[in-house]
């Protein structure tokens, strides 16, 4: 009876081989990553929210933390001043994708970026749990409060950069959410919470800053047809142009008129300075139609516009459309047609005049620190492109001072303080939709240290009556002043 | 003549403690490791649970002393530190089960079943001092193993559970006797194979090369089968009745030492497995999981979706190389973390390497069974111990395959560590058992055995016997064969043909089937006292050396006996005068 004992050893060693064998398929082979990445695999969520997950860090304040809870989970992320930093923050959902800095630094928050490899190995030795790092933004507490407060019940957006690196300084949309109601471990209420903030007229979770419905951008748009005009080299600020009441473009029969149909210049001419102080629409078409769409279209795309762009979240590209016949592109000139605009977009524009013409790539993180606060990361401020000159940014700066100083900005002026802007005050197009009011500026002229642009859907306050002097501008002083005031 | 196993195999009693601790600081450290990573601190009742695992141990350890103390010491201190690091994952399960309200207290009865199968295993090797005493209940065995494993079925006590109606329950207890039922099964499989092994090797009908058995030797045998696996489909275990099967086919394999009982078993299965699948949907349900677990739709199924078995798979996945560690991943998110799906709690907090752990931990214990079977000398033991440790393997196989989803999942427990007081007592009674008989594989030969006894020839010849065996020990393997060289084997049988006095050439090995016989020859016109039932004996064993399963004996066994085996119980107290009584049904040429 050996003989079969013995082959039936081999048997059971060749059972346990397959077993071993399988077992290594199943736990380290090409299954186990589609296995841990499979979304009903609960274990995923548990092993994000298991983390020690770092904070996000504003002004070396936490706005988002982790906290050790008694449930399954392990830990509970905790927004401080939730509505505020949506935009920012995003949220950490067990149930939902997570959105915003929560997602697009995940890995350093949760401690698995290559960054973090050599604490991670400590953390091996030292047998402690593994730690997220925490995120430093560049965000100005002040400007980013301003904005929340003056923006009041309007809905709207406004993005304010530092002009000489791009660091993104305030970032407010508006109405907003608690990301708190989703980052809940109850995934009946954080449904319930979703499906109420996705019912909401108002999109409270859309980030308008980069993601919402693009908006026109309206007259704050002839500020790339300037950069356009002068950069020809043929104009200057006090270059006589066409200023005709109504101009009516090649190949259409519909007349483009100024802004309440009002004189511009001597009813047919104008100086650029003067036309853009008053925010005339005849010149910009005119010259527009004149130069052409390629060239429009060009200097557009060098201030972003159909640019991809990532802060780290996505920005969605602002949108100036190609192939434009005459009509079009005469409406295009002046923010309306299919033209449309991020606030990130338009703020852009004002940080490369403020900026001597050098866009820098706008950025929210500044720093990454490991767990142990050592820093892993710093943000290297890159230029973004170069849309114009240094001398036509000196010309455009001074023609927006004067706007401010002198014409449709001047709800923007700060008292010691040269604030260089231009408003818009961008038609919806659609019969009874008030049109959004825009104002993008910098300051000081002299050494720009901010950037913003802000816009108030549908008129915000006064509907109908908004413009962007009168709804847009007060936002963007005040921000301004928030930032030089800190 | 006769020839010796001149090495004494060391008893390893010793070597048991050293490894038992070893088992000790397995279970307990990852007892206390589940405390430190789930509530920050040693659990409260570390040193009882301590305290106990080692008692357990030590009172094992001294039953085997005493009763057994040549007993295979690899085995004990391995199937502690299974049942301990059980023990270990149920506790850390019944933690995640607390803190999600739901019902748990597991580890505690499932440590009350630890003490009640260590108590029986300890009354086991106390009690049964000879394996063989068991051959006389075989059919006592087959009738209350047949009893228990309808039980289930009687009206009051019956219980089902999840479909299968395998339960029966007294008071608050449910117990599963299928368990029970398998050891009684194993009993009566060894005793009617070893008894009816002729009639079944040498007798039928030759049919595509291969031999098989007549209808009338066939009959009973699968009747009892058909009985077993019937009543378990009635009650609706497929586990169970694969199990039973298994064990029915390995052991009428290794009794008749016929591969066509493989090629019937296998049919079948092959029958049995097509007819389920017809038959029952939930057997056609297990298929479909099996083969399309991660389609969303069979995944949401219920009842008989794939979802437990995903989640487990989740698990495993999630375990990774190493392991979350104890108490730091989330098993209790697949259902029946702590029984069925216990191999999956611990591949995913243990991690690839724990797991292999495991398997070869279990590999090692089936391998020692065998290895007992191998070195014991009647053939009951032999059918016993391979019947023992091959059901051990497959249980394993069956499970851990299914949860890997290597074959479809069946409901059956990981021996020692799932939670289930049935299968944890069942088995340690099956280690007990299995103790016993390597006890008897491992015994070294009592003067007087193994050679021609009362001619004082022999008795010089055991005398050098014992110094030589005093200084020579042999290499052991991970799985405890002896080896025998070639070289070893050649040399040897060179000196049996010189040197025709076989007795005084204590150190043989038999080469070959020719040195065999011409010692058979030699032994049978030896002018020494032979009795006719020796005489006997030796033509038996001629007759048994030109038999079918001839071939490879001698070339790599050490051969001791060809006349005789003392009975076990008179093993202590050789009388070398006795001839003893030449139980025709044992084995003679087998190895030490």
């Amino acid at each position: 009876m050996n003989s079969p004992l013995r082959r039936l050893s081999v048997v059971v060693l060749a059972m346990f081989v397959l077993l071993m064998g399988n077992a290594t398929w199943v736990q380290y082979g090409p299954p186990a990553g589609a296995l841990n990445d499979d979304p009903r695999n609960v274990r995923t969520i548990y092993r994000e929210f298991g983390r020690d997950r770092g904070p996000i860090v504003v002004a070396g304040d936490q706005v988002a933390y982790s906290e050790p809870v008694d449930d399954p989970f392990g830990f509970q992320r905790i927004y401080t001043d939730g509505p505020l930093y949506a935009p920012v923050t995003g949220h950490f959902s067990i149930v939902f994708q997570s959105t915003g800095v929560e997602r697009y630094a995940n890995d350093v928050l949760n401690g698995t970026d290559a960054s973090l490899l050599l604490q991670r190995i400590q953390q091996l030795f030292t047998g402690g749990s593994q730690q997220g790092g925490s995120v430093e933004l560049t965000i100005d507490p002040a400007a980013q409060q301003a904005a929340w407060d003056l923006l009041g019940d309007q809905r709207g957006a406004v993005v304010a950069l530092d002009p000489r690196t791009g660091a993104i300084l305030a970032m407010v949309s508006k109405p907003s959410y608690d990301p708190s109601v989703l980052a809940g471990h109850s995934t009946s209420a954080v449904n319930e919470a979703w499906q109420e903030l996705l019912e909401d007229p108002d999109d409270p979770m859309v980030n308008r800053t980069i993601a919402g419905d693009l908006y026109p951008p309206g007259s704050t748009f002839k500020l790339v047809d300037l950069a356009m005009i002068l950069e020809s080299g043929e104009y200057t600020p006090d270059s006589e142009v066409p200023a005709p009441t109504e101009y009516t473009p090649p190949g259409t029969s519909t007349p483009i008129r100024n802004p309440g149909g009002a004189v511009c210049g001597n009813g047919t001419t104008a100086t650029l300075t003067e036309a853009l102080r008053v925010s005339c629409n005849t010149p910009f078409s005119s010259l527009a139609v004149q130069m052409g769409a390629d060239a429009l279209q060009e200097q557009a795309e060098a201030f972003g516009f159909n640019q991809d762009l990532e802060v780290p979240m996505r920005v969605t590209p602002s949108v100036f459309p190609s192939d434009l016949n005459d009509p079009q592109l005469a409406q295009s000139a002046i923010g309306q047609f299919d033209v449309r605009a991020t606030p990130m977009q338009m703020a852009m524009v004002s940080a490369a005049i403020a900026n001597d013409g050098v866009l820098m790539t706008p950025y929210l993180v500044a720093t990454e620190r490991g767990p142990n606060l050592d820093v892993t990361g710093t943000a290297e401020p890159t230029v973004f492109s170069r849309p114009i000159s240094a001398a036509t940014a000196s010309m455009m700066t001074e023609m927006m001072v004067n706007v401010v100083d002198n014409g449709t900005g001047y709800p923007a002026q700060i008292a010691g303080v040269e604030v260089a802007g231009k408003t818009g005050t961008a038609q919806s197009g659609i019969e009874g939709v008030a049109p959004s009011a825009w104002f993008t500026a910098f300051a000081p002229a002299d050494d720009p240290q901010v950037a913003v642009a802000v816009v108030v859907e549908e008129g915000g306050d006064l509907g109908n009556e908004a413009t962007g002097s009168r709804v847009a501008a007060p936002i963007a002083a005040g921000v301004i002043q928030a930032v030089l005031g800190s | 003549m006769a020839t010796v196993a001149p090495t004494r195999p060391r008893a390893g009693r010793n070597a048991e403690i050293g490894l038992l601790l070893l088992a000790l600081v397995v279970g307990v450290s990852a007892y206390a490791i589940v405390g430190l990573n789930l509530s920050g601190e040693l659990p409260p009742d570390l040193w009882r649970h301590l305290a106990l695992l080692a008692g357990m141990a030590v009172v094992l350890h001294l039953a085997l002393r005493w009763r057994a103390p040549d007993a295979d010491p690899v085995m004990l201190p391995l199937v502690i530190g299974l049942n301990g690091l059980g023990l270990a994952m149920i506790a850390r399960i019944d933690v995640s089960l607390e803190s999600r309200g739901l019902t748990a207290g597991f580890a505690g009865r499932q440590l009350t079943w630890t003490i009640i199968g260590v108590a029986l295993a300890v009354a086991t090797i106390v009690l049964l001092r000879d394996h063989r005493m068991l051959r006389r209940f075989t059919f006592s065995a087959m009738v209350a193993g047949l009893v228990l494993l309808c039980l289930p079925m009687v009206p009051v006590i019956g219980r089902e559970i999840n479909g299968a109606r395998l339960w029966i329950g007294v008071g608050g207890m449910s117990f599963q006797p299928a368990e029970l039922a398998k050891i009684l099964l194993a009993v009566f499989f060894a005793g009617y194979f070893v008894t009816r092994r002729d009639a079944l090797t040498l007798a039928g009908t030759t049919m595509l090369g291969l031999r098989f058995p007549r209808l009338s030797d066939l009959f009973p045998i699968v009747l009892i089968w058909a009985i077993s696996v019937g009543v378990l489909v009635v009650e609706r275990d497929l586990g169970t009745s694969l199990l039973f099967f298994g064990l029915f086919v390995s052991m009428l394999y290794v009794a008749t030492e016929k591969v066509s009982w493989i090629v019937i078993g296998l049919l079948l299965v092959a029958v049995g497995v097509v007819f389920a699948y017809l038959t029952f949907p939930y057997v056609a349900a297990r298929f479909d999981v099996w083969l399309h677990a991660l389609d969303p739709e069979i995944f949401n199924r219920d009842p008989g979706g794939s979802g437990q078995l995903v989640r487990g798979l989740f698990g495993l996945a999630a375990g990774g190389l190493m392991g979350t560690g104890l108490g730091q991943g989330h098993p209790d998110l697949v259902p029946y973390a702590n029984s069925d799906f216990i191999v999956a709690s611990l591949g995913e907090e243990l991690g690839l390497t724990g797991l292999l752990a495991i398997l070869i931990m279990y590999l090692v214990v089936a391998q020692r069974g065998l290895r007992a079977a191998i070195g014991v000398r009647d053939g009951f033991g032999k059918l016993l111990a391979a019947g023992f440790a091959f059901v051990i393997a497959f249980q394993v196989f069956v499970v851990v395959g299914g949860v890997t989803r290597l074959i479809p999942l069946t409901g059956l427990t990981m021996p020692f560590m799932a939670a289930g007081g049935s299968s944890l007592v069942a088995n340690w009674i099956i280690v007990a058992i299995m103790l016993r008989v390597s006890d008897a594989a491992r015994r070294p030969a009592p003067s007087g055995a193994g050679s021609v006894v009362g001619n004082e020839t022999a008795a010089i010849a055991l005398a050098d016997l014992d110094r030589h065996a005093a200084r020579t020990s042999s290499p052991r393997s991970l799985f405890g064969w002896d080896h025998v060289t070639d070289a070893e084997t050649s040399s040897s049988s060179a000196v049996a043909h010189e040197d025709d006095t076989f007795a005084s050439a204590p150190t043989e090995h038999i080469g070959t089937r020719s040195d065999l016989a011409a010692i058979a020859d030699d032994r049978l016109t030896s002018p020494a006292h032979d009795t006719g039932e020796t005489e006997a004996g030796a033509g038996t064993s001629r007759a048994r050396l030109d038999g079918p399963g001839g071939s490879e004996r001698g070339t790599s066994e050490r051969v001791v006996g060809l006349a005789r085996d003392v009975p076990g119980t008179a093993d202590r107290d050789p009388d070398p005068g006795a001839t003893g009584v030449i139980d025709p049904d044992e084995e003679r040429e087998t190895s030490r």
